[in-house]
């Protein structure tokens, strides 16, 4: 049996398959391999989530990382994505992921105002570029009492403020969430006194641990998350964590933060985890570590979520049951 | 006697209503052990489950209380067959709804659940809802229902202010989005309303 081998002459220029389809056809076939992946892990991972997954640290793919990075075990990217509280988006916790996907972040521009010497509105592309990421992994306690361990990508919020150049009388930073009912449909219900809002006293806002976020796992921050910047406070409870914000004030008065509008004697302004002050409905002392067996024993909560080497200083002779 | 539907037609016999009924009560549990197999129980699987036997055991509240005024209005008597058993369910996820609190959430912790039911108005609600559901529970068995005559039925009106506490259980535990509560705590009041309103008739018709 003898092979026919064509000369490269004898070849057609109709018979050589163009290059961009050639391109369209190997990614069909990994998407293809991608599905595959998503079919035998099984259970709820859609297709996105399977493709966002091979997809981890392709934004950032070398970071920095952070002396203040916790050696916990990470807990997944499929549970960061799609257990979140992020009320703008409805208040299941699955909501966020299944109706944030249209949200666009872009264009997106930050307000700053307030006892600052130069205050303005900046795009985010202008207001990140200054800063080095890298990358924290940190602990993040939710105030209902579970706990995930999240690799953020981000620069510390302190780098931002002194570029900015508060003046004297600013002793508090005030955070607030896009209001805009049509990009955030959770926003049409009145569940929550919009937009959202929440702060740090300036000593906090400086604390090396105070994180401004831009991605998770090497890419950018997803929608659900608090795309396309957000706040991580690790010691403070997860709702401290403001999300998708556009406006950055500095203050001489303590803000008032959205949780603490709803209910005064359950979310105090400091809300620093604390597993000595319950919160009036439920125990602070253990938590729940998203991805563990469900079956087995909660983590004992830490105070300040671990973290008291780096902000236990800030509230010396404070009484935290006061200031919870 | 020919048990039926509406009085007229025979659609189906006591056994089979029964049977039926029953395998549909046992659906929730089996969804919960299904999705629990397949791993669809979400990230917090602790939670979706402890919530899911909470919200069951109440809806269940609401079935039983249904059957009342379901027969008279609609004269399905054959109702008046499964209301036991509707009750006996409501037992069964409050049972698995405990179970859950105490295992997944406390890790049989007794000193912290003793200090939860004493510290905390919605778990000492939850627990308290959970003891008066004992004694209907046990004095379900036709045996003691002769045994306690007219007793029994008194005993049995505890159904009341347990609708009426395990709604406000459910409601203390919401953080914000009070929606679901509410539906419920609207149906509970239709289902209640109506028997003020068969009392104040009756009461009227009696001074008549």
């Amino acid at each position: 049996m003898s092979i026919l081998i064509k000369n490269s002459s004898d070849i057609l220029p109709s018979e050589i398959t163009d290059e961009k389809i050639y391109h369209k056809r190997r990614e069909f076939i990994k998407q293809m391999g991608v599905g595959t992946a998503a079919i035998l892990a099984g259970s709820q991972m859609s297709l996105a989530q399977a493709k966002a997954e091979q997809a981890l640290y392709s934004t950032y793919k070398t970071l920095p990382k952070s002396q203040f990075s916790a050696t916990d075990k990470l807990t997944s990217y499929q549970d960061i994505t799609s257990y979140n509280n992020f009320y703008e988006f409805g208040t299941g916790k699955s909501d966020p992921a299944k109706r944030a996907g249209e949200f666009n972040p872009e264009p997106w521009s930050i307000a700053i105002e307030g006892e600052v010497e130069k205050p303005g509105v900046y795009n985010l592309e202008d207001f990140i570029k200054p800063y080095t990421l890298e990358e924290r992994i940190y602990r993040f306690r939710c105030v209902e009492g579970w706990s995930m361990v999240i690799p953020w990508v981000g620069f510390p919020l302190a780098d931002m403020i002194k570029q900015f150049k508060p003046t004297s009388r600013a002793k508090y930073v005030e955070f607030v969430t896009l209001y805009d009912t049509k990009r955030m449909p959770g926003q049409v219900l009145k569940v929550l006194p919009w937009p959202y809002t929440e702060g740090l006293r300036m000593d906090e806002a400086m604390n090396p641990l105070t994180l401004m976020s831009v991605g998770l796992y090497g890419n950018e921050l997803p929608n659900q998350n608090g795309a396309p910047i957000r706040l991580v406070v690790p010691w403070k409870y997860g709702f401290k964590n403001i999300k998708s914000i556009v406006k950055i004030r500095f203050i001489e008065q303590e803000p008032t933060s959205t949780w603490h509008k709803v209910g005064p004697k359950e979310y105090g302004f400091y809300s620093n985890v604390n597993p000595q002050v319950d919160h009036p409905r439920w125990s602070q002392k253990t938590e729940r570590r998203i991805g563990e067996p469900f079956w087995a024993a909660k983590h004992k909560t830490q105070m300040f979520n671990g973290y008291a080497d780096q902000v236990a200083h800030m509230y010396a002779g404070m009484d935290l049951k006061k200031f919870f | 006697m020919e048990a039926t539907i509406s009085n007229n037609k025979t659609f189906i016999s006591v056994g089979m209503f029964k049977t039926l009924v029953f395998v549909l009560c046992l659906l929730p549990i089996f969804n919960l052990v299904w999705s629990g197999f397949q791993q669809q129980l979400g990230a917090n699987p602790a939670e979706t489950i402890i919530r899911s036997l909470g919200d069951w055991a109440l809806y269940f509240v609401l079935l039983t209380l249904a059957v009342t005024p379901l027969r008279r209005v609609f004269n399905w008597t054959i109702l008046l067959r499964v209301r036991r058993m509707l009750g006996l369910f409501v037992f069964f996820y409050a049972c698995l709804h405990l179970i859950g609190y105490v295992w997944f959430d406390q890790f049989f912790d007794w000193n912290e659940i003793l200090k939860d039911i004493i510290k905390r108005p919605f778990i000492t609600l939850g627990f308290a809802t959970f003891l008066l559901l004992l004694p209907l529970a046990l004095t379900s068995t036709n045996k003691m229902m002769k045994r306690l005559k007219k007793n029994w039925k008194k005993l049995h009106q505890l159904v009341y202010p347990i609708s009426v506490m395990a709604t406000l259980h459910y409601f203390w535990m919401i953080k914000a989005d009070f929606r679901q509560p509410a539906l419920v705590a609207f149906i509970l009041a239709l289902l209640l309303g109506y028997r003020i309103y068969v009392y104040v008739q009756s009461q009227k018709k009696s001074r008549a």
